[in-house]
């Protein structure tokens, strides 16, 4: 029995095991790098132990410092979550060897999961369906299109899609270099583009005694750069046939490898419905809570059982109903998904029947730089798909999220979106979806309740005039697109005299809260102001404004033509250009990689280079200048 | 040393009596009176107009054009967002051959939570050049600033003097420059912020200032142009090495700050403002008082037309106080003057009201002795006119009328603590002056638009002169030209009437502004918040003889 349980891992994940022990009577240990010595997986712990520095490399990818951290705290068994070494072998093998119980499959079945070529050649031989791998050397145009992926990991990196033969060899070539930064290992391999595609995995679970369970599959579709946003059971409109199909090499697969615990076969199911198997992660996945919603299991508490030995019965209980997740990012779906930083002042979900919440963030924390900027998965269970869908959409739109940009907007946008509420839809929705233009009068309004709030309490005599000659005057700009509003409003005798709201009324303001009557209907605004960030919430939508000051600040000192950090990260790479030579517009100059992707800065404008600052390795902040191009028409 | 905080009165708040009003809202004279006062305030609001419009549409797009800011954005820039600006003396020059306004803006802002007292050049009229009655309101700006010890921000671009009405201007003017170090030597902050031309004598609006912001390519502060120089001394110059901002930052040191534009220098001065470290020095209100439980609304409706009909003043106090609680002294003593305690916003003040008009012998006593009072207990007095003047005949004057209404001008003018007067009605005569008239000095005084003051009102004036035109006539023997009398006393009577007006009175600056009386109980708020910077002491003795 494991009285002392370890988590080799931070956030909602180390949050969700640590509750599942609890609620098994097993005492919980957590290892933290320095900037999470405050994270709420710390605090929660009954101990935890110091992993010195930030990167992961230096902390929680450190397999002996943990193992160490285990033996220390007295714990018996460590838990890796998912993603850092939750699928290393050797970190297993090294649990293990230290005498501690290791919650997750044999690392042996790990290992022959680790790499997807040689996955796939297993999982051929055992007769699951597959793609077949393309050789680049002899790939002709009828192949097209075809998509490069990394061996090792996963989450996108290294992986990009060809569609002219003639860009293959770059692509390669930059593909192996991006798998080797990151993994490590700069294997690569080509397999057919299989267009319109569908993400559908199926969860499996088996014991040691030689049961093997599929419970349901999940489709998660809807991705961004590869990488999942959205994931429901069952998937919407699949056959029972392919279902069967896709449970039988599901259990095929673990079988072969000899495969205990919780675990995932991920296809690729065409639009023709032929499943392809992608690859199978050996670990619990960051969706598994749908499962969990259907089938009433609690899926580490059975990784655990299943590690202490435990026999699984039969069959599962049946599921039950429709559940649904969202990723809730920091991350700006407007500009190219780029991970937002910064002090989250407020996260709140409702609570209510049907929903859960797997947060790793609290009220006044930190979304740092050096990890995932996931801060919470929300999940809705409803007896049908569209309850489900609309429960979701509701929790999110009336989350209060008060910090940096996230993807609420956008996720809410997918949940009421046509064709994804339709159900099916391919892993290029969400690439394929246009810009969201939003609701400017809902933003109008939402900020003129922020300037009504901001006015409360400032004077007993308010705005007062004797002989008014103008309004107030105050300027916002929202973080989402960055449009900027001006209210112009007065508060006479009359009332509120706003311009361009002849329809609204003032019912009452207090400095976090206007109610205003909109064409005779009355709206809520709550409004939530850290310095110069401003919330309001309303069942019109949630906006995030800066407030735009009064006084511009003077000018600032930048050349034209500079390109600037966008985030904080580290250059990996820098265009083969020198001073002096012509850029053209659009031409990458500058990688960056931060928060677990790589950001290319192209040059603004055709000109002249001339100045390039950035080498690679610098670790650079937002807004440092990395290079200056000076247009062509202009002097230096 | 522990430092205390004033957190203003800590007796408990006056408790609410009931609340009694004869004010019924349903009546035809409240109707009518509202009628009369709504189309006023009309009027009103049509020369409040004219003072915005400054000089008119094709100057102020001028001004624009270059991409300046008028007056009033300059100030509304200025002063913190959603907080009052009690703009003063707005009619300035109303009625005479100036426009309304006087080319200047001034008026009572918060900068930085601070009140200060902000006055503007208005470039668009006659490029801000100044003529007697710019000056007249210039100089009762200081002195609200010297009396209340408001810091002082001027917005300056001036053309200096209207040279036509230079006689007017020039040997007076020179108070302008005396008030402002004087004030500096008082320990008020002054603050000058030169957008444009500040030439000659106007160049030592700066200099006399304690601080001084210079905006990039505008401010132009010399005492000679470059025409001028050359005229003197043959040198040939430009505005920019005479006087402009980067030289005054750099070289003569006359700037203290250089700012870009004409929004960095407003950012300037409110630092400046918000640096000065300033404190008021009366005490504070009492926290959170109550709104009147009476409508400010019914304000309106309580004037009567004709201004010979008395109207019960307590229904205005009812109006205007905390609560509406008016805890009156001596009511049923000289009952044609109501006499009483309140608070205001929270800052305690005693009321004198007329009540019914004409001031007895036994209403003098009674406001000398109140106002006594309020010196003791450094409690601010607000006068509120509606008076005939002190009454007449055979058996007041051997009543001692004249001795009376000495004792309450003698305390009014001796009293120490600060006095506001509001004229409600009439206001005649020496009644005027027991009231703490214009030249009691109050540190404020508006007027509603229903007012009238003079020294005695139109028909009885007109009757007085009848009366001895005849009178002389009779003593020549000539015969009396009855229609020509006619026609003398309705001309008079018209000509008295125009000048005991309030948009008139106004306009020579004998109030601070004309009203709404709906905005009563904010503009005394404010009034009494500005009052309250300066130390509230009443006299402790130092009245003169009284006679008895």
């Amino acid at each position: 029995m494991i009285s002392s349980l370890l988590v080799a891992n931070r956030g909602e994940i180390a949050r969700r095991v640590f509750r599942t022990c609890r609620g098994l009577g097993i005492a919980t240990v957590a290892v933290y790098s320095d900037a999470d010595a405050d994270a709420p997986h710390v605090r929660e712990a009954d101990a935890a132990v110091r992993l010195p520095g930030n990167a992961p490399g230096d902390t929680y990818l450190r397999g002996d410092l943990i193992v160490a951290a285990a033996l220390t705290a007295g714990a018996d068994a460590v838990h890796p979550g998912y993603g850092f070494l939750s699928e290393n072998a050797e970190f297993a093998r090294a649990v293990l060897d230290a005498g501690l119980t290791w919650i997750g499959p044999p690392p042996d079945a790990v290992e022959a999961m680790g790499s997807k070529t040689r996955a796939k050649s297993l999982m051929a031989k055992a007769g699951v369906p597959l793609l077949d791998p393309v050789d680049p050397a002899t790939a002709t145009s009828e192949r097209l299109p075809l998509l490069v992926k990394a061996a090792a990991g996963g989450g996108g990196r290294g992986m990009r899609i060809v569609r002219r033969l003639d860009l293959l060899d770059g692509e390669l070539a930059a593909a192996r270099t991006e798998a080797a930064a990151a993994f490590g290992d700069g294997e690569v391999f080509v397999e057919p583009y299989v267009e319109d595609g569908r993400h559908i995995e199926v969860q499996v679970l088996a014991d040691a005694h030689g049961t093997v369970w599929t419970l349901g599959e999940r489709d998660c579709s809807v991705q961004r750069r590869h990488q999942k946003v959205i994931e429901e059971t069952p998937a919407p409109g699949i056959g029972d046939e392919l279902r069967d199909t896709l449970y039988e090499a599901a259990r095929e697969a673990a079988r072969t490898i000899g495969y205990v615990g919780a675990g995932t076969i991920e296809f690729l199911v065409s639009a023709d419905s032929r499943p392809y198997f992608l690859e199978m992660n050996t670990r619990l996945q960051v969706e598994h809570p749908v499962t969990e919603c259907v089938t009433g299991l609690d899926l580490v508490c059975w990784q655990i059982r299943v590690a202490e030995g435990a026999r699984l019965p039969d069959v599962p209980a049946p599921p039950r109903g429709h559940a649904i997740e969202a990723r809730l990012y920091a991350e700006d779906p407007a500009r190219h998904w780029q991970p937002q930083t910064g002090a989250l002042h407020r996260f709140s979900i409702r609570e209510s029947d049907g929903l859960r919440v797997d947060s790793g963030v609290e009220d006044g924390g930190t979304i740092g730089v050096h990890y995932d900027p996931m801060l919470a998965k929300v999940i809705a269970h409803a007896p049908t798909r569209d309850e489900a869908l609309r429960l979701l959409a509701h929790a999110l739109r009336r989350a209060r999220i008060h910090g940096p940009v996230t993807n609420r907007d956008l996720l809410v946008r997918v949940l009421r979106h046509p064709d994804f509420v339709r159900g099916g839809v391919s892993t290029a929705f969400l690439e394929q979806l246009p810009p969201d233009t939003g609701d400017p009068s809902a933003v109008r309004l939402a900020a003129l309740a922020a300037a009504l709030c901001d006015a409360v309490g400032r004077s007993p005599f308010g705005g007062w005039r004797n002989v008014p000659s103008q309004p107030q005057s105050k300027g916002y700009r929202t973080a989402s697109t960055g449009d900027e509003y001006r209210v112009r409003y007065r508060l006479t005798r009359a009332g509120l005299v706003a311009e361009g709201h002849p329809d609204v009324r003032l019912l009452s303001c207090v400095a976090d809260r206007a109610v205003l009557e909109v064409a005779g209907v009355r709206r809520e605004f709550e409004v939530a102001v850290y310095g110069n960030q401003v919330y309001v919430d309303s069942a019109l939508g949630a906006v995030a404004f800066t407030t735009l000051p009064r006084f511009p600040a003077p000018r600032a000192s930048t050349a034209p033509g500079s390109l600037l950090a966008p985030m904080p990260g580290t250059v990996v790479r820098v265009a083969e250009i020198a001073v002096g030579d012509r850029v053209t517009a659009g031409q990458p100059l500058v990688w960056l990689e931060a928060m677990k992707m790589e950001h290319q800065i192209s040059a603004p404008a055709s000109g002249t280079l001339s100045t390039l600052q950035a080498a690679v390795g610098h670790q650079v902040e937002v807004g440092t200048v990395l290079a200056v191009v000076t247009q062509e028409g202009t002097t230096p | 040393m522990p430092r205390t905080v004033d957190t203003g009165p800590q007796h408990p708040a006056p408790s609410p009596p009931e609340t009694r009003t004869a004010v019924d809202t349903a009546s035809p004279e409240y109707l009518a009176n509202r009628e009369a006062a709504l189309a006023r305030l009309a009027e009103l609001d049509a020369e409040h107009a004219k003072a915005i419009g400054g000089g008119g549409p094709k100057y102020v797009d001028r001004h624009r054009g270059r991409g300046k800011l008028l007056a009033r954005e300059r100030i509304e820039l200025l002063i913190d967002p959603d907080t009052p600006f009690l703009e003063l003396s707005p009619l300035a020059a109303w009625g005479s051959d100036y426009p309304v306004g006087a080319s200047m803006v001034t008026g009572i802002g918060v900068i930085e939570g601070t009140e200060c007292l902000i006055t503007a050049n208005d470039p668009t009229v006659r490029g801000g050049a100044s003529n007697p009655w710019t000056l007249k309101k210039a100089l009762r700006a200081n002195e609200i600033a010297f009396a209340n010890r408001l810091p002082v921000v001027s917005l300056v671009e001036s053309g200096g003097a209207d040279l036509p009405s230079q006689k007017e201007i020039f040997i007076p003017g020179g108070a302008l420059f005396r008030d402002l170090t004087r004030l500096s030597a008082a320990g008020i902050p002054t603050v000058a912020v030169v957008f444009g031309n500040s030439t000659a004598g106007g160049a030592y609006i700066p200099g006399m200032s304690d601080h001084v912001v210079m905006v990039r390519e505008r401010s132009k502060v010399f005492l000679g142009g470059p025409p001028l120089v050359k005229m003197a001394t043959g040198e040939e110059s430009d505005d920019e090495s005479l006087g402009g901002a980067q030289m005054h930052a750099r070289t003569s040191g006359l700037a203290d700050y250089f700012a870009v534009d004409e929004p960095d220098a407003l950012r300037t001065a409110r630092r400046i403002v918000a640096r000065l470290g300033w404190r008021k020095q009366g005490p504070a209100p009492r926290q959170n008082p109550v709104p009147p439980r009476c409508a400010e609304e019914e304000l309106l409706g309580l004037v009567p037309g004709d201004l010979r009909t008395p109207f019960d003043p307590r229904e205005v106090i009812a109006r205007v106080v905390d609560g509406s609680v008016f805890d009156e002294f001596k009511p049923l003593y000289g009952p044609s003057l109501a006499t009483g305690w309140a608070e205001l916003h929270g800052y305690p003040v005693g009321i004198l009201a007329n009540a019914q008009g004409v001031l007895f012998s036994a209403e003098s006593q009674k406001a000398a002795q109140f106002i006594q009072l309020a010196n003791q207990r450094d409690i601010p007095l607000l006068f509120l006119h509606n008076t005939t003047g002190y009454m007449v005949g055979r058996e007041y004057e051997q009543g001692g009328i004249i001795k009376h209404g000495a004792m309450m001008i003698n305390a009014v003018a001796n009293s120490r603590v600060p006095h506001i007067s509001v004229l409600l009605g009439a206001s005649y005569g020496a009644g005027h002056y027991g009231m703490c008239g214009r030249a009691f000095e109050p540190r404020f005084l508006f007027a509603w638009p229903s007012a009238k003051s003079a020294v005695m009102g139109p028909a009885q004036l007109a009757g007085v002169l009848s009366i001895v035109a005849r009178q002389s006539a009779a003593a020549q023997g000539r015969p009396y030209d009855e229609e020509a009398d006619a026609g003398l006393r309705a001309m008079v009577e018209q000509q008295i009437e125009s000048e005991s007006l309030p948009m008139f009175l106004s306009g020579r600056l004998y109030d601070d502004g004309v009203i709404d009386p709906r905005d009563t109980r904010t503009v005394l708020g404010l009034c009494l918040s500005a009052i309250h910077s300066a130390p509230v002491e009443g006299a402790r003795g130092g009245f003169g003889v009284f006679r008895m």
